[in-house]
């Protein structure tokens, strides 16, 4: 019942909450990019990989009651905060879900500490990970022009996904 | 002359109900039409299981695809002919853009993707720079021109304009969709002025905006959306239907993974029970291909393939209620275990499903958006967002509307039978 939408109450369970909508789609893109079992699917968009699907199921959740959305006024900008709710909890129990693997729980902290634009470059590094490496580089600066991503923001983030299927790999 | 250039001897025409004719002109478009994996689209219906609540809904994907192709020929030919921020070498690009937006939809699309968790998007891609017949023809534009037309359809194309005209929220794909839907299904919705837009669309910097004196065309599209989506595309009947298909194929892929004996061997679905399939294999598939396994598999000895596979052959659908998991999952709990006591298998059996639609939706800043926004010219020259100046608009931006319903199979529940009382309590619940 509903095991897609238990996966990413869990998902904000092992965060412990994620503040951002771009940091939440990125970090779930990122996981499934890593072969975690997430079945959202993404297109690109403004900000890189983008999933219609998760939009909705975290506002279905949020309507549920399952998560909680803080709504965080920043001046220029406004920030929403989510959380895994009480009933939320429950109802991942009672979906009778898998524990999140400890490599997954590990990801998902690492993603947890990084910005949203560091994030946005390695999601839309992943996006392009059929390409070489240099095409991907030069299909970055192509839709992501504005942003002057640095060689050495670059080379972290490749850095940054080694390190993640390593993870993967070790647990 | 090359061959991105060159032109048929006579224009062809194909006779088309809602624009009247689609004019081809180019030989590209003209050699791409003809490709097999743009035929096959002929035998992907465009709107999946809706032609089992409106029956004309029966047209395919490729008279979508040859819409949306009209539309933006007329865009490119007529309104941005001449126009100093449309550059019109983009145009062959966005030609075969348009015509091939939808090549990578499989059969019922949505069902299939989601058992088999697949992408058609990504499918698409696989077709344009893949050992095909499209492929081929795209190269002989030039070496890099098929990775061009797919990074146009991914909406990772460098020129945003290109992009738009495909993808965004006043888009070709819309306007061709709404109106041939609207046409095959016979409702009174999903009209609009589309002539009236195409004369005032105009290309700025890196979008598509539109001339203010068309917005209240835009206002009437927009609402045509609206009602299209709660009339049409989420039906409840037609989502019974699409329910069914895709049990139909969990069961099927679950079947093979136990290593049951089918009497129909499923061959063509092999590949994606174990996920070893080609592109070849996924080419073969059509929706004439899906009804015929699953007319044989009425005949199945599994009871529940040979069940489901009846209902959806025969439209004998399931009843649904309104359902609200929110502040009922507790009961959805309860319901799952009185129906396998009822020895009826909750997973085919009782399915919880959403829809959900957002008619109209803009930026805001700092936050991850969705929709990239419509922009109209004003007199003065400035470009404001739709909704801060249509009062229509505003009162149906970021508002999205959620149905919830739970599928069931009433039959089973009310036929004479054992364990009457049992099934009592379960109707009683579904009250």
């Amino acid at each position: 019942m509903l095991e897609e939408h238990a996966k990413i109450i869990q998902f904000i369970g092992a965060a412990d909450g994620i503040t951002g909508r771009k940091k939440l789609q990125k970090m779930v893109y990122i996981a499934k990019k890593l072969d975690y079992p997430y079945k959202e699917k993404y297109e690109f968009h403004v900000y890189g990989p983008y999933s219609h699907e998760l939009t909705l199921r975290v506002e279905e959740l949020c309507n549920m009651g399952f998560l909680q959305e803080d709504r965080q006024d920043k001046g220029s900008y406004v920030q929403y905060k989510y959380q895994m709710t009480d009933a939320g909890e429950h109802f991942t129990q009672m979906a009778q879900l898998e524990e999140a693997a400890p490599a997954l729980v590990e990801c998902i902290s690492q993603m947890k500490n990084k910005s949203s634009r560091f994030l946005e470059l390695v999601s839309t590094l992943l996006f392009f990970d059929h390409l070489p490496k240099e095409e991907q580089i030069e299909k970055l600066h192509a839709v992501k022009g504005k942003l002057n991503f640095t060689e050495e923001e670059i080379a972290d983030a490749y850095e940054f996904v080694m390190n993640l299927m390593n993870m993967r790999t070790i647990h | 002359m090359s061959y991105a250039t060159q032109k048929l001897a006579e224009e062809k025409v194909f006779k088309d109900p809602v624009h009247r004719y689609i004019h081809v002109r180019d030989q590209v478009i003209w050699d791409v039409i003809g490709a097999k994996e743009f035929q096959r689209l002929r035998r992907v219906k465009q709107l999946g299981t809706t032609y089992l609540v409106f029956h004309g809904a029966e047209h395919s994907r490729f008279s979508h695809s040859l819409g949306v192709y009209e539309i933006v020929r007329r865009i490119v030919d007529d309104s941005f002919n001449g126009r100093p921020e449309w550059d019109a070498s983009e145009r062959l690009l966005v030609l075969c853009a348009a015509l091939l937006h939808d090549l990578g939809h499989g059969p019922f699309s949505h069902a299939f993707e989601n058992v088999f968790n697949l992408d058609h998007e990504e499918f698409t891609r696989k077709i344009l720079l893949g050992e095909t017949e499209v492929n081929e023809i795209l190269k002989r534009v030039s070496k890099d021109f098929p990775q061009k037309v797919a990074d146009v359809i991914a909406k990772t194309y460098g020129n945003k304009q290109v992009v738009s005209l495909i993808s965004s929220q006043i888009d070709a794909d819309r306007m061709d969709y709404l109106q041939r839907d609207a046409y095959f299904t016979g409702v009174s919705y999903g009209h609009f002025d589309m002539e009236r837009i195409l004369r005032v669309m105009r290309p700025r910097e890196d979008q598509i905006v539109i001339k203010s004196s068309g917005m209240h065309a835009v206002e009437d599209y927009i609402m045509s959306r609206y009602q299209m989506y709660w009339q049409v595309y989420f039906h409840p009947v037609s989502r019974s239907a699409e329910v069914i298909l895709t049990k139909i194929l969990h069961r099927a892929k679950a079947l093979s993974k136990s290593g049951y004996d089918f009497a129909q061997q499923p061959t063509h679905f092999q590949g994606f029970f174990d996920g070893t399939f080609t592109l070849n294999e996924y080419l073969a598939l059509d929706e004439g291909v899906l009804m015929t396994y699953f007319q044989l598999w009425v005949n199945e000895k599994d009871p529940i393939l040979a069940d489901l596979s009846y209902r959806f052959v025969n439209r004998k659908l399931f009843q649904y209620i309104e359902f609200d998991l929110a502040k009922d999952y507790m009961k959805m709990k309860e319901l799952e275990l009185l129906f396998k006591k009822a020895g009826i298998d909750p997973e085919y059996y009782l399915v919880f499903d959403s829809s959900s639609d957002l008619p109209y939706d803009f930026y805001r800043p700092g936050e991850e958006g969705e929709r990239i926004p419509i922009h109209l010219l004003m007199p003065s020259g400035e470009i404001r967002e739709l909704s801060r100046e249509s009062e229509v608009v505003e009162a149906i931006s970021g508002k999205r509307r959620t149905d919830h319903k739970l599928y069931f199979p009433e039959d089973f529940l009310t036929e004479d039978g054992k364990k009457k009382a049992l099934k009592k309590q379960i109707l009683d619940l579904l009250k």
